[in-house]
């Protein structure tokens, strides 16, 4: 099965090849594709796709599975809007 | 990994690699670029992304402009894979007081001396170039028209693989002492080895006061952390970056749609806090209302590394040969890179600088310090 069109991640918008093209370029952790295809960095802030980038990386670099797994989660950990951090309904 | 180089970056920031890729351009060979972490880790990755000329001094004027030019060029000076996302829709600079506005004209007035198009405007015009603004108070502003934003990430990378096509080597490694003999750079001890070199730049951001203290140097400038927050992305609302010094905050929605915005801190804070949280959007909602609806997606943390007048420091030591620096750009390195490159490529070369600028440490000492007014 050919998988490079699955949308690894939903909030931005990429899919495997983005990714697997990426990591042969030479970015290795979250956090370096983070920078450069914005995977991790909408709503779900890599809650979803982490994981699935992490698997590739180990797949494709075979470095371990601590080494991939750096990206930092940003709070506030789930979408609030201006109105609810302002308590004005 | 490489022992020898002739000269070692410390620091794969914007300002790190701009200097790598200027240098290795005039056809420097075994360039050594060190970064503990992976580019963009510092500053440059947790920056504002903004791109402005509107300034009070004469020489962060020509820095910015200088910059700005090959900002707009960019994409095809360094052969970039990926657009670095340059919009230019402006800054608008928003007036509180008469005190206020009178600054803006004195540096409107520095600013058309280095042909920076920037205007006054009256909060109707403010309002015309922000329909969504909410001008209560406001007594009037400033606008550049070629102001904007470029992704910091894309900028800082496409800097490095143009250094790299030119055979600079990035090394991801940490330095961890500077030798000398008597006052002459022979080497950087780093985690992964000694590399013998006659040079090194201190291009270490938040962390340059530590790497100054590597060589017995007490640099004159600190880090202070600064919060910023990011929206998930709605349709383009705003074109300019919003910006007020005297309310100290800064706004801008990106190319990607996300809004980006941040202040000063009001007391000190070691990370990210709730606190900014609520004064951001409370501030924010206000000035501009539609933003009430929006949903922040994260929220950070960052160094600022301020030097004493606000303005870069970019010169080789005057005690200790061979070491350079290109530090305290209090939060303005992103967009000042581009020029700092290049004048970094001077200093070393010895060649006579590009513009007329005075950014050497000495200025101090020798009290010809100009604050900049004009930071957020």
């Amino acid at each position: 099965m050919n998988d490079d069109n699955i949308i690894v991640c939903r909030c931005e918008d990429i899919t495997m090849k983005e990714i697997r093209d990426a990591i042969k370029e030479g970015f290795t952790t979250l956090e370096e594709i983070k920078r450069v295809l914005r995977a991790g960095m909408g709503p779900c802030q890599g809650k979803t796709c982490g994981p699935i980038i992490a698997r590739e990386i180990v797949k494709m670099t075979g470095k371990s599975m601590e080494e991939v797994m750096t990206q930092k989660l940003r709070p506030p950990f789930g979408g609030i809007t201006f109105k609810e951090v302002i308590n004005d309904e | 990994m490489m022992n020898k180089a002739y000269v070692v970056i410390i620091g794969g920031g914007v300002t790190g690699c701009s200097i790598a890729y200027n240098l290795a351009k005039k056809g420097i060979k075994d360039i050594i670029v060190l970064e503990r972490k992976y580019l963009s880790y510092g500053a440059t990755g947790r920056c504002g992304a903004g791109i402005r000329q509107q300034w009070g001094t004469h020489q962060n004027c020509i820095l910015s402009t200088e910059s700005i030019k090959i900002f707009e060029n960019m994409n095809e000076i360094l052969q970039t894979k990926r657009d670095i996302e340059l919009k230019q829709k402006g800054y608008l600079l928003l007036a509180y007081s008469e005190k206020e506005l009178k600054q803006f004209k004195k540096n409107i007035e520095i600013q058309h001396e280095h042909n920076i198009p920037s205007t006054l405007v009256t909060p109707e015009e403010a309002k015309e170039i922000v329909p969504m603004l909410n001008t209560e108070n406001i007594i009037g502003g400033a606008f550049c028209p070629t102001d904007g934003h470029a992704n910091p990430f894309l900028v800082n990378q496409a800097y490095a693989d143009a250094a790299k096509r030119l055979g600079v080597k990035f090394i991801k490694a940490e330095a961890l002492g500077i030798k000398k003999k008597e006052s002459k750079i022979i080497g950087v001890e780093t985690n992964k080895g000694f590399i013998e070199t006659t040079r090194v730049v201190n291009a270490a951001g938040s962390w340059s006061k530590e790497i100054g203290s590597m060589v017995g140097i007490d640099l004159p400038v600190y880090s202070e952390v600064h919060e910023i927050l990011a929206t998930e992305p709605v349709k383009p609302i705003l074109n300019p970056m919003v910006m007020s010094f005297s309310h100290n905050f800064y706004c801008q929605q990106t190319p990607h749609g996300s809004f980006i915005m941040g202040m000063s801190p009001i007391e000190k804070v070691k990370d990210v806090s709730w606190q900014f949280l609520e004064r951001m959007t409370k501030k924010i909602s206000t000035l501009l209302p539609p933003t009430k609806n929006l949903r922040i997606v994260r929220q950070w943390s960052g160094y600022y590394n301020i030097s004493p007048d606000k303005q870069p420091i970019v010169c080789e030591s005057e005690e200790i040969e061979g070491f350079y620096m290109a530090i305290g750009f209090s939060g303005h390195g992103f967009m000042l890179s581009p020029a700092v490159g290049i004048l970094m490529s001077n200093i070393i070369l010895k060649e006579k600088l590009q513009w007329d600028v005075t950014l050497d440490i000495g200025r101090f000492k020798r009290k010809e310090i100009i604050e900049e007014p004009s930071v957020v």
